[in-house]
């Protein structure tokens, strides 16, 4: 069976994020990471390839600079290999400019039969891509799985509703977006490291899938920043170090609010 | 002339679900006509509140066991086309996100989502959005020819109603799903709730890593949300983690909540986490680490082990029931 898997490169969420002066869009310049949302789907695709007893895991990442230290990190959990898109004329790409580079990246891939993203990604989150690459693959769309099996050419999921959560099937291919926590992502190993330092990236341009420059990007964006503006800060209240008796307190604060 | 503006309306039994009624109450003030599409087969039972909250018609759709998203998308390419509203408008919930997804591949249109406000600037369409944890507001605008497509986070907009008629129910044919037809639902499995639902709790108490470990989120949040008559939410770092699932997360990937009260346990108040409780009319921090930045917005901070203070507390208000 084989899995591609989309993983975002992003600046590490733990430093604070900043807007591109001009363009309001999130820096990107330096050291980027793999969205520790997407170790989830690497780490199931590694194991439903396991579990079918063949097949691999291809990455696919779009990312500027040709960047490719957090695909790196999912290589060395255990990808097979990657495809890259990393092209000047897709800076500024809307979500679905974005979906149309992943759906033509599987396709270069080939001999797909799954494909795996998180929920939404940490930085951008918009949180359309699982649907808007199904719709363009033509494919079945399962979404917020929170166990993934494959049967028979078929893929069974439990699907997170409100509720509790739906048992949603498909047949394969298709594409299944993966909640967050529903697996442990592996560490890699040194070696592991080591070999995925020479595993093959294919990196290509927006060109090379068949993409018209014209309507990616900023060229093809169809939707405007008009304002950003700083929200207004909310003030901290009171604060105490717990001596033991600090719960006396809480119990004063709900008091007040006549929550007890 | 006023816009037409549409809602993809979702359930919660066989009534409409708040979402729904916030994202009608935005668009009666933003429009002059406002109508629903709903996928269900008990649109009969939701026509009522529907028009009480400004729907005038409900184009009703019987998803025949696929994905609700799914069907809806499918259905508007044609009802889009026929009937030209300016706007659709749906949550950003798990079929609204289906579904707005779906639809923009189909129509080969971009989306804006995470919308936190809704608004014209003459005959602009402008979303606003929130980001870096609420401390910066962006807004954006709509280029290109209706309709346009947004996704509201739930609890964005006050849900009032206008006292209009029942909506008038209109069903539509299944349309053809093609193979995004086969994502079948099977099975429904409800998880039994105790208290109320996270989004509509008055109260909510959620847990970081500062429980220290999985099994602690019982006895100290849950057993506390029970107290309080509230809901037990999560931050990111636990869902992760895999000590509960996303159903419960609250922040930028999870859910908004805008409580009476958020108590927030173990939580150091990562950017993600505050866009999403940032909005609460009070809130309460117990934190080990002083320098938090959750205590920068909490109202009562206390800094201290959560696994000695909550312990106390819960024993404290057991003694007062």
């Amino acid at each position: 069976m084989n899995v591609v898997v989309c993983v975002k490169q992003i600046p590490d969420p733990a430093t604070p994020g900043e807007l591109n002066a001009d363009t309001h869009t999130l820096k990107r310049e330096g050291k980027l990471i793999l969205d520790e949302s997407d170790s989830f789907g690497v780490e199931m695709a590694l194991q439903l390839v396991d579990k079918a007893g063949g097949g691999e895991v291809t990455l696919v990442s779009m990312a500027p600079n040709d960047e490719v230290s957090g695909l790196r990190t999912a290589l060395a959990m255990g990808a097979a290999k990657a495809i890259l898109v990393s092209d000047p004329a897709l800076a500024g790409s809307d979500s679905l400019t974005t979906a149309k580079v992943i759906a033509r990246s599987v396709e270069r891939a080939g001999g797909i039969d799954l494909v795996l993203t998180a929920t939404e990604s940490t930085d951008g989150y918009t949180g359309t891509i699982p649907g808007q690459v199904a719709g363009l693959l033509g494919w079945p769309s399962l979404t917020f799985a929170k166990e993934v099996e494959i049967a028979d050419g078929t893929v069974k999921i439990q699907r997170q509703t409100e509720a509790g959560y739906d048992v949603v099937e498909a047949s394969l291919p298709a594409v299944v977006s993966v909640t967050a926590g529903v697996v442990e992502p592996r560490y890699p190993s040194f070696k592991g490291i080591m070999a995925a330092k020479n595993k093959p990236v294919d990196k290509v341009t927006a060109a090379d899938l068949g993409l018209d420059a014209s309507q990616a990007g900023w060229a093809g964006a169809r939707q405007q920043i008009v304002s950003v503006e700083k929200a207004p800060e909310r003030q901290a209240g009171e604060k105490i170090e717990d001596d033991g008796t600090a719960h006396e307190q809480i119990i004063a604060f709900l008091e007040k609010l006549k929550v007890i | 002339m006023g816009l037409k503006i549409w809602v993809f309306a979702e359930a919660d039994g066989d009534k409409p679900a708040s979402s729904t009624l916030e994202l009608l109450t935005k668009a009666r003030e933003v429009g002059e006509t406002v109508e629903a599409v709903y996928v269900g087969s008990n649109a009969d039972a939701l026509a009522g509140t529907l028009g009480e909250y400004g729907a005038s018609k409900v184009y009703a759709v019987d998803p025949g066991g696929v994905l609700p998203g799914v069907v809806g998308a499918t259905a508007l390419v044609d009802l889009l086309a026929a009937n030209s509203p300016d706007i659709v408008l749906f949550a950003q919930s798990y079929d609204g996100r289906d579904a707005i997804s779906l639809l923009s591949a189909k129509l080969d249109k971009p989306v804006l989502t995470n919308g936190f406000t809704l608004r014209l600037d003459g005959d602009k369409v402008i979303v606003g959005t929130q980001i870096f944890g609420g401390n910066t507001l962006v807004d954006a605008e709509f280029e290109g020819e209706a309709p346009f497509l947004a996704a509201i986070r739930p609890k964005s907009f006050a849900a009032e109603p206008s006292g209009g008629a029942a909506a008038a129910v209109e069903t539509v044919a299944a349309p053809d799903l093609g193979r995004a037809g086969e994502a079948k639902v099977l099975e429904t499995h409800v998880e039994e709730r105790e208290g109320p639902k996270l989004e509509e709790a008055v109260v909510v108490v959620s847990g970081g890593r500062g429980l220290g470990s999985a099994d602690n989120y019982g006895p100290l949040v849950d057993d506390l949300a029970k107290l309080l008559h509230g809901a037990s939410g999560a931050s990111r770092a636990i869902v992760d983690a895999g000590w509960v699932p996303y159903a419960k997360q609250v922040g930028q990937t999870g859910k908004t909540v805008k409580p009476k009260l958020y108590v927030a346990i173990g939580i150091s108040g990562a950017t993600q986490h505050m866009v999403g409780m940032k909005g609460s009319d009070n809130i309460i921090a117990i934190n080990k680490d002083g320098e938090a930045p959750i205590f920068g917005i909490a109202d009562l901070g206390v800094v201290g082990d959560a696994t000695k203070v909550v312990p106390k507390l819960i024993e404290a208000l057991r003694a007062r029931s």
